[in-house]
Formats: structure tokens, sequence, C-alpha cells
């Protein structure tokens, strides 16, 4: 079965990149080539100039990886754990910055506690320490919040973000949209293992979203003229679909014209959830 | 050499946690083996000239629990981060293939080293043994180890599940072990039965062993200790091909 056919794309240094799509739709294959963890018949992926597979240290060295499933090692506790995965990046002696790492996910009050002891958002969380003892250029987030609560999630992006502020370049993949959407600058849509949009975050929504209109009206029918297209209708209540602000404008002057008061309005903004869902072919 | 140093560290901490099941147990389990055997066929049973069956039974022993352990540490370490998914960690880091096959060996070597020191320990004050050649003795016990290491990691890389390595235990590794001569000399056996013990690589680890203590076997030790090397450096290269090419490991 061919996961993937033909994604061409390149995240540049510090960015913070999005890779969304469906299911099956090849995020976690891509994710598994770049960290070698799966090799691909053809083609070359490169991190920071370092080819995956004849380069694989280098390139590995730059990344650091936090995996969708929620996998750990019982024999260990936290602080065994992240000084075993320095170790493997060749680092001896990085209890310092392994303690600020657990200070920044607030992990330093279990960091003598077994992996086992730990509840599933503190293992997540270990998981995102260990993909960052090595201090890596590159971060790749495969679904970092699953099943993560709130506040946990706050303060995983807070951490985040602080790391692409100095300059560590961030791949996410994420089911919640609105988090590829406050947090991402770029984002590529994955959909039957090909690219199906790759621009930035505002160009896609304002490329592809439009605008959805909620107006509830004086009378059960619109005048002639106006713009966009009926999603809904009940009565004197409409849902419309709308290209851009322009389009808005001119559905305001028709109503205005054709003398129907306006009793409600409401205005919904771009949405990447419309984005993903008419991209990957399921908008109603 | 650090990522292999720490991946070593990380498997010899792993059994020397739950060392009550790694370690102490198998030296029970020996030291079980040395009181009903030696007290159902010690007077009955003479093998070499001088040498009571007890004391012909411990370094059978001692080689039996050297390499069933190596075996089983190599072996369950990994298919267990097989099925847990913690493999990962290693996969995901730039630890090479020949610093994975490394580590794993040589933390399996220890634990048998351990294991094997115990049952020397724990036995040695019922029998009459004296260790006529250390080098011989060293020498069986590394290579053995070695070579039950890497079929323990060529184990857990072919097996999906556990069943599948329990099923190369018992029915590859549990045999060769009590058919190398543990218990007997294979003088003893009928000429067929004798023929068929120089085809198992255990029975020239055993024998070889054994010769480090009396100084006698059944087997010319230096031919023995080749051929064992040789077992060795092939199933080196086939695992190392299986991990070269990431063989149930990375897809």
């Amino acid at each position: 079965m061919r996961a993937l056919a033909g994604v061409s794309l390149e995240v540049e240094e510090g960015e913070f990149f999005g890779l969304l799509g469906p299911n099956g739709a090849g995020k976690t294959t891509l994710i598994n080539i770049i960290a070698g963890l799966v090799r691909a018949d053809t083609g070359a992926t490169r991190v920071m100039g370092a080819d995956v597979v004849s380069d694989y240290r280098r390139a590995r060295r730059m990344l650091g990886v936090v995996p969708q499933e929620l996998v750990f090692d019982p024999f260990f506790t936290v602080r065994e754990t992240l000084r075993l995965q320095s170790g493997y990046y060749g680092l001896r002696c990085n209890d310092a910055w392994i303690d600020e790492v657990m200070h920044h996910l607030d992990l330093t009050a279990k960091a003598d506690a077994n992996m086992r002891a730990l509840s599933g958002g503190m293992k997540r969380r270990v998981l995102v320490a260990q993909a960052l003892v090595h201090k890596p250029p590159v971060i790749v987030l495969d679904e970092p919040t699953a099943g993560v609560d709130v506040e946990l999630r706050q303060g995983l992006w807070q951490f985040v973000r602080r790391m692409n502020r100095d300059g560590h370049t961030i791949v996410l993949t994420t089911h919640y949209l609105e988090e590829a959407e406050t947090q991402c600058s770029r984002i590529a849509m994955l959909k039957d293992g090909r690219v199906a949009a790759l621009d930035t975050t505002r160009n896609l929504l304002g490329n592809f979203s439009g605008l959805e209109l909620r107006l509830h009206l004086d009378r059960d029918a619109l005048p002639p003229g106006v713009p966009g297209r009926v999603l809904e209708n009940d009565g004197a209540n409409f849902k419309l679909r709308l290209a851009n602000y322009r389009e808005l404008e001119e559905a305001l002057a028709r109503l205005r014209e054709a003398g129907v008061a306006i009793r409600e309005m409401e205005l919904h903004p771009p949405d990447l959830e419309e984005v993903f869902l008419r991209l990957t072919g399921r908008a109603s | 050499m650090i990522g292999f140093w720490s991946l070593c560290q990380k498997e010899i901490l792993r059994f020397w946690k739950v060392a009550v099941q790694t370690v102490a147990a198998p030296v029970l389990t020996a030291l079980l083996y040395l009181v009903i055997f030696g007290h159902a066929l010690e007077g009955r049973v003479q093998v070499y000239e001088g040498v009571r069956y007890t004391s012909f039974l411990v370094p059978g022993l001692v080689m039996m629990s050297l390499l069933q352990n190596s075996f089983a540490n190599s072996s369950s370490s990994l298919i267990q981060s097989k099925i847990t998914g913690n493999i990962v960690f290693v996969l995901l880091s730039p630890i090479s293939y020949l610093e994975f096959f490394a580590a794993y060996v040589v933390a399996s070597i220890v634990r048998g080293l351990i294991v094997a020191s115990g049952v020397l320990v724990v036995t040695v004050w019922f029998v009459d043994l004296r260790l006529q050649h250390p080098l011989w003795v060293l020498a069986f016990a590394l290579l053995g180890a070695a070579l039950l290491a890497i079929l323990g990691l060529i184990a857990g890389i072919l097996s999906d599940k556990i069943d599948q390595l329990a099923a190369f235990q018992n029915f590859v590794v549990v045999p060769l072990t009590f058919l190398s001569g543990v218990f007997y000399s294979i003088h003893s056996l009928p000429s067929t039965w004798q023929r068929l013990s120089h085809a198992n690589p255990f029975f020239y680890m055993v024998d070889g062993f054994r010769y480090g203590f009396f100084g006698a076997s059944d087997f010319p030790p230096g031919a023995s200790l080749a051929i064992v090397a040789g077992f060795v450096l092939v199933v080196s290269f086939l695992n190392l091909w299986l991990l070269k090419s990431g063989y149930k490991l990375r897809h």
C-alpha cells in the first residue's frame, strides 16, 4: 500500500509548521520518514541539510520527535529516562538542562517517580522532555496534546512557543485544528498521501474558507441579488456562505436597498476546520 | 561511544532492577538441579576418574545458567521494547546498528556472567571443585554468553509476539542446552546420539567450559573454542545484517 505519493515540501528554519490531514492521509508516515523510523521507497528527506538515511547521525541529532503513542519504559524513573535519553544522543552531565526542561514541563515533583506511576498527561510531558534533552533545532510534535488536559495543553504550548521564539523549528501534526490555527505560521494539508494545500495559515484561511453569515430578518425571503450561497434557511433565519468581505458589504447593501430589516446578525470569521473539510472533500 | 555505553547501561539497569527475577531465580533453579540430580545420581555415575558426579555437574549447571540467561536478557528486553513501543527512543537516536548490537550483547553477557557467578558461589560449597585452567573457563564463558546473547537478539528481532519468542526458547534453546551434556558425558550415549551431539554447538561450550575445571573433556578444547567462535561470527554477521536492514524494527 502506498502511504505517500510525491510529497514535496520544505519547512523553513525557525518556522512553526503544521501538518494536517484526515486519518490515513500520511502525516505520521511522513514524520516517521523524517525520523528514520520508516524508509521511503524513493526520494530524499533532509533535516537541516543532513540526509536522514546517508547522514542519519547528524539528521537525528538535529531532530527531537514527540511520538503520537504514549510509550514509556516501565523500568525507570523520569530522571533516569531523561539521563539515558541524553546518553543516546552522546550527552553526559546533562542534568542542568534536564532540570530546566522538567521545570518548564512541571515534572520536577515527579523526577524520581517511576514512569508506571505517572498519569497519561504526565507521561505525555515526559515524552516531550525526552524529545528535547539534546536541544534539537527541529522539534516534531505528532499529536502532542491528544488526551491531555487543558492546563497541560496551555503549559505545553507556552513552552513550545518559547522554543520557537528561541529559534527552534517546530513541525506539528494535530487533530485540534484551532491549535494549528493559533500556533502555526504555515500549514500543509495532506490528503491521500499528497499535499492538498501548502500555504501560510492566513492565506489558507483567506483563500479557502470564506465567511459564514447568520441572519435573522423581518421576513422569510431574501431579496434578489444577495451574493453567496444559502446553507440553511428556517423561516426568517438564514445561514449564508460568503466568499469574502466584499460580498458581505454587497449583501448588506442589497438588504438595505430592498428595505429588509436585520433583527440579528452573526459573522463567523474564516475557520481552518472549514478549509480542512473543503480540501478533504467532507464539507457539506 | 557514549550512545553505546548509555544503551548498555540501560540494558544492565533493566535486569538489575528486577534482580530477584533475573538473577536470584535462575541461581535457585540451578541449586535445585544440583540437589535433585546430585541426590539421585551421586555414587551411580562417574564420568571422569576421581571426579564425583556432583562436581562434574556444577560446571554444566553454571554454563547452562549462563547460556539461558544471556539469551533471555537480549531476547526479552527487545521483544518487550518492541511490544510496548519504547524501542522508538533508541531508534530515534543517532545510535548506529553496531552500537545497538554491541550494547545488547554486552549487557546480556554481563547478566549471564552474574548469574553464572551466582550459581558457582552457591553450589561450590557442596562439591569439590578446582579451577585448573581459568582462562579456558573465561574464554568459553564469554563466547558462550555472546553466542546466546546474539541468538536472543535475533529471536527478539524476528518475533512479533511473546509466544513466538517462547517457542524459540522452549523448542530450540532449552532442548539444545539439555542435550549438550550438562547432566552427562556424551561418551555415555549410544554412538548415534554421540554423533548428533557433535552437531549441537551448545555441547562444545559446556564441554570446553568443563575442561577448564577438570583438565579433561570429551572433545579437544581448542577445537571446541574454534567451533564456538565460528558460530559467534556467523550469527554476528546475520544479526548485523538484520539490524542494518532495519528488518522488523524500521519499516
